[in-house]
């Protein structure tokens, strides 16, 4: 008997589920297939299980046949090992041939796995046998299938056979199915890498070749990035011969979701091919696609500014990249210029000093003042590249304007995102600046009419105490805050609570015990119970930070005090509050 | 593309000769006809073998040829030889299912008819059909496939009464509820150290499944076309050696078609021998027909969409409304893109809407729409991502002279659609059917059939009825040699588009085509 720690009752149930009714209970006990594979052994699940499922893999949830694909990928163990594990073979292939696509990978995939653990011997006798009868299905379902598969069938092949396998895969590269082409294409290299290097210059890259040149728009897509995982596994010399050529086609293709995937891809489209035959002929594609007719290929063209630039010399990125940059600058579309302000400062270490004051600064002070929130905010949040460069003193007087507009943006998300770079902006233009421009508005948002807005305000200054340090942090921020415990409004004065308890770890022990706590104290006694409950709450959060002996004379008594309060919830907190103490004390 | 086969016409000026062939879902004499059962959409897939229509009550319905398939590879060749004693397509009912419900939009205090504005078939998988449909606002994408039916017996444990075979395992049950109410729990939870009788995996066993038998006629149960009754519903009309589909439908006005109770007394019929339990382990073939809505692409149309098409590269499709064109890629129903929007910013701008829109069907960045102005424009997706530019226009200019009050409306084309080469594009306004437009050539149309001249004295009397806004769709033959259109009182009619054919047909949708 193999393993008898699993008990009867729950293997026969989840067999019966097998096939429930509700899809729930089926999916549940495809997912707990190895548990009952386990209860039978090896030699059942061979004989029984697995046909079982062979013949009752027509369910008609997807999610019950993905999972039993996934669930067969890592059966091998449960049918006696490597030896047996072709009987996982034949509910597979079904599962290969189902409509749905997400099924049919995860089969291709559990396959892969499979395969790759089989002796050689069982790979010819069933898994090529498998390939090729899915290569030559009927539906097209079964023959997208087989592209992802000849990989793991190749190597194992017999020299006759690997002919045939390699005309096959021809076959299904020109098959009349677009949807074959798409899988032939997005698989070849996957083929190409396993393939022998003779085979693969001249036939791999004859199939892919053609496809490259296909009528589909979409295969032409998939294409693209072939080029990439081809051109690796080729000599530099083959590949400069036959994949650059492809890739500057493609970077002029009349679709412009061809010449998208070119910029999209372009990083490693120039890996590929190598930094040399990139500065001689990728540069010309490239500044064509930044000046696309269409403004998505221009958004992906200017994302990739500053990795197109870091393999080139400053000299050519000054004088072929940066006009094309002035020009994406003065964009039409918002999207380009937001795209272009997120990497823009990256280029200022590729073009040096001089050339960064001199041609970069002044896009940059221009994106500043753009009417779009998100270039702004873009531009904002690369502000530590820039300074590397440039230095604080001129980037300041500039940067100061568009801060505060962003700070005071109509639109709460926009000033939410600036919130989250202060820390940023704080550190990168210093303590001094900040105490003249930009305390006050940290003070503002705090007050914000938006909770979220409140909430990262509270938690940006947090993040600056933490940046400036505690004695900073009671000159220009704690007096201001508990100043604010008065205010007529109960959400603001909860705002404050907010403050004081993610305030208190950074400010240590004391400064809590001499300054924020007697404003929580106080606080218990106001009129509204959503303030008197939060004071529980921040209570207990400070419970950690002070001395023991605090808690004891002032925490508890004012705990004890609004665990009579007639409001429930206030009772609730401090009831929390006060187990919270308690359960500090059994465990010190 | 239609879907009409059209089999080896030895020469295009002869003029066809037309027989009534079927009429499925016919109507006893002095039966009212019920709204919800007119046909609202049709369309043959890509063979010719399978038809599907759509009603105003949401079902689709869908029939499929007798004979085809089983000597399939050979047809060619019995066509190629001229065989007096070809056999006539026949089609019969296959499946119905009922693919829009009416809903309500509360957001927009919207009533949706679950009226079947258009179908299209997609590509076959597994012995399955897949189409799209749609009502106004959605889109759903459905699987026809046979499944055999089965019953499942002999499981291990019967939760009503455990006896039997399983009793082994009852066995073990009982303890452990009793010890610790291990029943909630899930399965793992048991102990260790709980012994089992020996050998007790061996009473473990899999369902077994008995196919229930669907009895011959029950499985073949489709209705033969009756023959005797007035001829007034959906009916496919039948050449000596050519299909054509007509296409009389549109207004319901006109020619009412409709598919009816057969339909259950069919269904009845097969519940009956469904259900009806057979022996342990039979094994039979017999199959039934289950239609599964795989996908629903909701949500992304403002007004009322007029047209599905699927693109050549068999992953994506557009659907239209008034206004504009979505893409979709067929696997992902949670978003869909923009291509095409005509909407101006203000609404009182507006001057004319999307009325039909096809995908080419062989380059899958062509698209042609047409709109109420009376054009038809060209797009290619490959040059941009909003085509707001088209690539070509294609406009047919009334004689200047000839501009009244109803130049306009009656310019407004309802339904154009691809040659299958996809060369030429066929359109049908109020008057005409423009038929073939050349997209290499677009100074006016290649040919132009008057379908509805003897109205013209008469607009201002069709303008006051409304019926001058009445849409007509159009079809091409296969082979592009003839091209059809419906009209009024019954009638559709069939022209020769081959170069020097003067063959114009007007057919009457009854028994006796050649009224």
């Amino acid at each position: 008997m193999a393993t008898v720690d699993e008990p009867l009752y729950p293997i026969a149930a989840l067999i019966n589920e097998l096939k429930n009714a509700d899809v729930q209970l089926r999916l549940n006990s495809t997912r707990r297939l190895s548990t009952i594979a386990r209860a039978l052994g090896e030699e059942r699940t061979r004989n029984e299980l697995i046909p079982f499922l062979s013949e009752n893999n027509d369910d008609d949830d997807d999610d019950v046949l993905l999972a039993m694909a996934e669930e067969l990928g890592v059966f091998v163990p449960y049918v006696g090992g490597q030896e047996h594990a072709h009987v996982l073979l034949p509910p597979l292939e079904t599962l290969c041939t189902v409509e749905e696509t997400c099924v049919r990978d995860k089969a291709v995939e559990s396959l892969c796995r499979i395969g790759s653990q089989m002796k050689e011997n069982d790979m010819i006798n069933w898994f090529i046998p498998l390939v090729k009868r899915l290569a030559a299905g009927e539906w097209f379902s079964a023959r997208v299938s087989a592209c992802g598969l000849f990989h793991i069938a190749y190597p194992s092949a017999p020299e006759m056979l690997k002919m045939e396998l390699q005309a096959m895969y021809s076959q299904l590269c020109q098959d009349d199915m677009p949807m074959v082409r798409r899988s032939a294409v997005s698989s070849l290299w996957k083929f190409a890498a396993i393939v022998e290097p003779a085979h693969l210059k001249n036939n791999i890259m004859t199939m892919f070749e053609n496809l490259t040149q296909d009528d589909q728009d979409s295969i032409r897509l998939l294409a693209v990035e072939g080029c990439a995982t081809l051109g690796k596994l080729l000599e530099p010399q083959e590949c400069i011969e036959r994949i650059l050529p492809v890739i500057v086609s493609f970077s002029q293709d009349r679709s412009w979701r061809v010449r998208y995937m070119v910029a999209d891809q372009l990083s490693e489209l120039c890996q590929a091919v190598g930094p040399e035959p990139t500065r001689m002929d990728l540069v010309p594609a490239y500044t064509r696609l930044l000046r696309d007719n269409e403004a998505e290929v221009r958004v992906a063209a200017a994302g990739k500014v500053t990795k197109f630039c870091q393999i080139l010399n400053p000299e050519l990125a000054i004088q072929h990249i940066l006009p094309c940059v002035k020009e994406l600058s003065l964009d039409s579309s918002q999207h380009v210029r937001s795209a272009l302000a997120s990497v823009l400062m990256g280029m200022a270490p590729v073009l040096g000093k001089d050339a960064t004051i001199a041609q970069l600064l002044p896009i940059f002070l221009f994106l500043l003042k753009d009417d779009f929130p998100d270039v702004r905010l873009n531009i904002i949040s690369k502000l530590d590249q820039a300074n590397e460069v440039i230095g604080t003193d001129l980037l300041s007087q500039s940067v100061l304007p568009a801060i505060v507009e962003l700070a005071e943006d109509r639109n709460w998300r926009v000033r939410l995102a600036i919130i989250e770079y202060l820390p940023l902006l704080a550190s990168q233009l210093g303590v001094k600046f900040f105490d003249d421009n930009l305390a006050a508005l940290c003070m503002q948002w705090l007050q914000d009419q938006v909770y979220s807005i409140r909430d990262a305000a509270a938690n940006n200054l947090k993040r600056l105490a933490e940046e400036f340090g505690p004695d900073w942090a009671m000159q220009h921020i704690i007096p201001q805050v508990l100043e604010m415990i008065d205010n007529a409004h109960y959400l603001y004065r909860m705002t404050v609570l907010r403050a004081i308890s993610l305030l208190a770890p950074a400010m240590g022990p004391d400064i809590t015990c001499s300054k924020l706590l007697p404003v929580v104290i106080s606080a218990s006694n106001d009129r509204v119970p959503n303030v008197k409950f939060n004071v529980a709450k921040v209570l207990q959060s400070l419970i950690p930070i002070v001395d023991h002996s605090v808690v004891e004379n002032t925490i508890r008594p004012c705990l004890v005090e609004l665990n009579e309060d007639p409001d429930v919830d206030v009772r609730f907190s401090a009831n929390q509050a006060i187990q919270g103490i308690d359960h500090l004390m059994i465990s010190s | 593309m239609n879907g009409a086969e059209v089999k080896g016409v030895e020469s295009p000026a002869e003029p066809l000769e037309w027989r009534f062939s079927q009429v499925f879902g016919e109507r006893s004499a002095g039966e009212e006809v019920q709204e919800v059962d007119i046909i609202s959409a049709i369309e043959f897939d890509k063979t010719g073998d399978h038809l599907a229509t759509g009603d105003r009550g949401g079902r689709v319905v869908l029939f499929e040829r007798t004979d085809k398939r089983d000597h399939g590879g050979y047809r060619r060749d019995l066509e190629m030889m001229d065989n007096p004693v070809r056999t006539h397509p026949e089609f019969r009912y296959k499946t119905e299912f009922q693919s829009h419900e009416p809903e309500f939009d509360y957001l927009k205090s919207l009533e949706i008819e679950e009226k079947i504005n258009k179908i299209r078939w997609c590509q076959t998988a597994n012995n399955a059909l897949f189409l799209l449909s749609t009502n106004d606002k959605t889109i759903k994408f459905w699987k026809i496939q046979e499944k055999k039916v089965k019953k499942i017996c002999d499981m291990n444990i019967d939760p009503s009464k455990a006896t039997g075979n399983c009793n082994p395992a009852c066995s073990i049950v009982k303890p452990h509820v009793t010890n610790g109410g291990c029943a909630d729990r899930s399965y793992g939870c048991l102990s260790k150290d709980f012994a089992l009788p020996a050998g007790s995996f061996a009473a473990l066993h899999f369902p077994t499944f008995i196919l229930s038998c669907l009895s011959k006629e029950g499985k073949k149960g489709y209705l033969r076309h009756h023959v005797v009754g007035i001829f007034q519903h959906a009916f496919i009309a039948l050449i000596a050696k050519d299909v054509l589909i007509s296409d009389t439908k549109s207004s319901e006005c006109i020619s009412k078609m409709l598919i009816k109770e057969y339909l259950f007394k069919v269904s009845a019929r097969i519940d009956s021998y469904g259900t009806e339990k057979v022996q342990q382990m039979v094994h039979s073939n017999e199959t039934s027909l289950s239609a599964r809505c795989r996908r629903i692409y909701a949500h992304a149309h403002d007004y009322h969409i007029n047209s599905i098409s699927n693109n050549s590269d068999g992953e994506t499709f557009i659907s239209a409304d008034d206004l504009r064109i979505n893409l979709w890629n067929l696997e992902i129903s949670n978003q869909s893109f923009n291509i095409v929007d005509v909407k101006p910013t203000n609404m009182e701008d507006l001057t004319e809407v999307i009325t039909s829109a096809e995908f080419h069907p062989t380059h899958c960045n062509m698209l042609a729409y047409s709109s109420s102005k009376g054009s038809i424009r060209l797009i290619d997706l490959r040059q941009s991502a909003l085509c707001d530019s088209h690539a070509k226009l294609f406009e047919g200019m009334e004689a200047p002279n000839s501009k009244s009050f109803f130049t306009e409306i009656i310019a407004s084309i309802s339904d154009i659609k691809f040659g299958k080469d996809g060369r030429y594009i066929l359109s049908r306004d109020y008057m005409n059917l423009k038929a073939l437009w050349d997209i290499n050539m677009d100074s006016g149309p290649v040919a132009t059939f008057p379908v509805h001249e003897y109205l013209r004295p008469k607009l201002c009397d069709l303008y006051e009825n409304d019926s001058i806004f009445d849409k007509f769709e159009c079809c091409l033959s296969g082979d592009g040699t003839r091209v059809a259109t419906g009209s009024y009182s019954n009638l559709f009619r069939v022209f020769g588009c081959t170069a020097g054919s003067t063959e114009a047909t007007t057919l009457e949708a009854s028994k006796n085509p050649m009224s």
